[in-house]
């Protein structure tokens, strides 16, 4: 295994979630493709920030990438191992290495247990350390996390939203892993709570070379956060690029709707608005071309009709969009009008 | 004269007081904004306007007018012909506020006919067309359907039809998108703007979204802990605040640290029940508090325009005064 710098923790290639819908006795099951094919690569110590409304598929990709599902098709490998092929027991260890914490910290701990039992757990599964060593493991991450030792036997309920997601955070690095799925962490928490939670997570980042992957519907917290970002669309990857492509160059008309509609502090910050008609078209009958014709203002023909690929943009390394509208330079006339 | 106007108002559940002697006005045609973090006590401030706070919760107030008539001393019948009809309220979650048991069709006509009345055509006529207002397409289709036939953002289009229904003065708003998605967001914001603006309606729009709040308002209160700790004009409030947990909110947002990697974060939580301090309720947590802080409570300081609770108001760099 190499140890250099941009050493490569988690590669996706296509990665696909279809379920299979029941709609009735005479009629054929439908398939709702929840992920339909994406892919990243995410590095040692980076953060790659998933993006998208409600129903685009965003948490599917997180169960997919912790192997609580098991995606359709695709590969996904950890230090170039493909997770998908091994054997179960193997399957088991690595999956001790990509751990996730949860949105609602109200929801994700068993109120029933202590602190210290619902962090011992993981060992307790997974590992053969003694009672002792377990304990001292928790009391060791606790002080990482910000809590105290005294906290060991208290119960869920004792704790606010901020500290209960640091008991989370700590959960999720027991098993000293390499990659944490994040899923909404800070979305159920105060602002001032949210900026806590934020600058631990950066620097626990920074002290055990984690990388994550941050799902979020909140463009202000991504762009502090992220190093890469993957913007998406009813299950597909409409935008892909470094954190400066997607803030400071955004091509995509979901990318720039996204961002016109986000709220900002600073009167010199805010964008044009550029108004969506309409709501996420239903999973379960996705409009035929490009997912997102229906909301566009750019959409021809040719968007109604064909599938647009996600492709490189032209000036830029790394910068991806899928959009016919970008790749014909039909958006020219917003960027001009926008500046 | 205001539209509304609070004076000295609380609201205490047994021994613990959700809202600590709050005073305010909004005037018709202007929106208000109401800002603070969970526990802060805006939704139950707003409660209490519209007389929905019940046993054991108790709503004392020098003053509690709307339109020159006194809330308190009106009687009860009164008070259920006022709210509803010239005082409405649209709440947070759409999906749980709507009766899951009735047409969205018969929720609308049931405001209408409690306090306008009118024949049923006329009726229907008039719920057609408050949804053609919020911008629902084919309306008339619409009300025959159930709650659970609409998304979240059309849900939330129907509370706001059903608000305006009677034609309020002033709409309570409280954080009508924070279960939405941040393009149905914009969307909604839009619309209550608009209406705002074409009936000439005070709106009080309460949320924890400081960035929402600066786009829309034209004045705005903080508040900390069931008390009002700064008030308004919103430009000047989110430009140079003057209070140190406006200074440290504002600080606290992701996109105020501008590239550097760690955020300003106010250490600690909003005090509950239990752990009330004495003096500024703000002291434990505020980098600035001194010994006089957290002994006695600041009074509230400067004009009715631009209020401040602090001992030591922050100067237009941010510092304290001496």
């Amino acid at each position: 295994m190499n140890q250099s710098d941009s050493q490569l923790i988690l590669k996706a290639e296509n990665l696909k979630q279809h379920y299979h819908v029941k709609q009735g006795l005479f009629k054929p099951n439908a398939v709702v493709k929840a992920v339909d094919g994406i892919s990243f690569n995410l590095e040692k110590g980076k953060t790659l920030a998933v993006v998208g409304e409600s129903g685009c598929g965003k948490s599917t990709l997180g169960r997919m990438l912790t192997m609580i599902e098991t995606p359709t098709a695709g590969s996904l490998a950890h230090l170039g191992e493909d997770l998908l092929t091994l054997t179960k027991d193997a399957q088991a260890k690595l999956r001790q290495k990509i751990q996730i914490i949860f949105q609602n910290p109200y929801g994700s701990l068993n109120p029933r247990k202590k602190i210290g039992a619902i962090l011992e757990e993981p060992l307790i599964i997974n590992t053969t350390l003694s009672k002792a060593e377990r304990k001292e493991k928790a009391l060791t991450i606790m002080s990482k996390v910000g809590l105290k030792a005294e906290h060991y036997d208290r119960y869920p309920h004792m704790f606010s939203g901020g500290q209960r997601q640091r008991i989370a955070i700590a959960r999720g690095l027991m098993l000293d892993p390499n990659v944490i799925v994040a899923d909404e962490p800070v979305s159920a928490l105060d602002v001032s709570v949210q900026a806590q939670v934020l600058n631990l997570m950066m620097d626990l980042q920074e002290e055990f070379g984690l990388s994550y992957v941050f799902i979020s519907h909140d463009l202000s917290v991504v762009e502090h956060i992220a190093d890469d970002v993957m913007v998406m669309y009813l299950g597909k990857v409409v935008e892909q690029g470094t954190r400066e492509q997607l803030f400071e160059n955004p091509k995509h008309p979901y990318t720039l709707a996204l961002l016109s509609s986000t709220p900002q502090l600073s009167p010199e910050k805010r964008r044009t608005r550029i108004k969506l008609e309409g709501e996420l078209p239903s999973p379960l009958n996705p409009p035929s071309g490009c997912a997102f014709h229906g909301r566009c203002s750019y959409a021809n023909d040719r968007c109604r009709n064909e599938t647009p690929a996600l492709r490189l943009d032209g000036q830029e390394l790394g910068h991806l969009i899928a959009c016919h509208a970008v790749e014909e330079n039909r958006i020219e006339t917003l960027a001009g009008s926008a500046a | 004269m205001s539209l509304l106007q609070l004076e000295n108002l609380s609201v205490t559940f047994g021994n613990f007081r959700a809202v600590d002697n709050i005073s305010y006005k909004i005037e018709e045609g202007e929106v208000l904004g109401i800002v603070g973090e969970s526990g802060s006590g805006k939704s139950v401030s707003s409660l209490s306007i519209m007389g929905l706070i019940d046993f054991p919760g108790k709503v004392t107030a020098d003053n509690l007018s709307f339109d020159n008539q006194d809330l308190q001393a009106m009687p009860e019948k009164q008070r259920r012909k006022l709210t509803g009809s010239d005082i409405a309220m649209i709440f947070q979650d759409p999906m749980t506020s709507l009766n899951p048991c009735f047409t969205v069709g018969y929720q609308i006509i049931e405001a209408l006919k409690t306090h306008q009345g009118g024949s049923k055509k006329e009726l229907k006529a008039r719920a057609i067309e408050l949804l053609t207002q919020v911008g629902i397409p084919a309306p008339e289709s619409r009300l025959d359907n159930y709650p659970h036939q609409l998304s979240g953002g059309m849900s939330q289009r129907i509370m706001i039809s059903i608000a305006i229904a009677c034609n309020p003065r002033l709409l309570i708003a409280d954080e009508p998108t924070t279960a939405l998605d941040v393009t149905i967001q914009a969307q909604i914001i839009d619309l209550l703007i608009d209406l705002q603006r074409q009936k000439q309606m005070g709106l009080v729009l309460i949320t924890h979204d400081l960035a929402l709040v600066a786009e829309v308002a034209h004045r705005v209160i903080v508040m900390y802990a069931g008390q009002i700790v700064e008030s308004g004009p919103a430009a000047e409030v989110f430009s140079t605040p003057k209070h140190p947990y406006t200074q440290a909110l504002l600080a606290s947002l992701p996109e105020s640290a501008a590239g550097k990697a760690r955020l300003e974060a106010l250490p600690g939580v909003v005090p509950g029940q239990y752990d009330r301090p004495l003096g500024c309720l703000l002291s434990p947590r505020c980098p600035y508090a001194t010994d006089h802080c957290r002994k006695v409570e600041p009074a509230n300081q400067g004009d009715i325009h631009r209020q401040v609770k602090c001992h030591t108001p922050l100067d237009s760099e941010g510092r304290p005064a001496a």
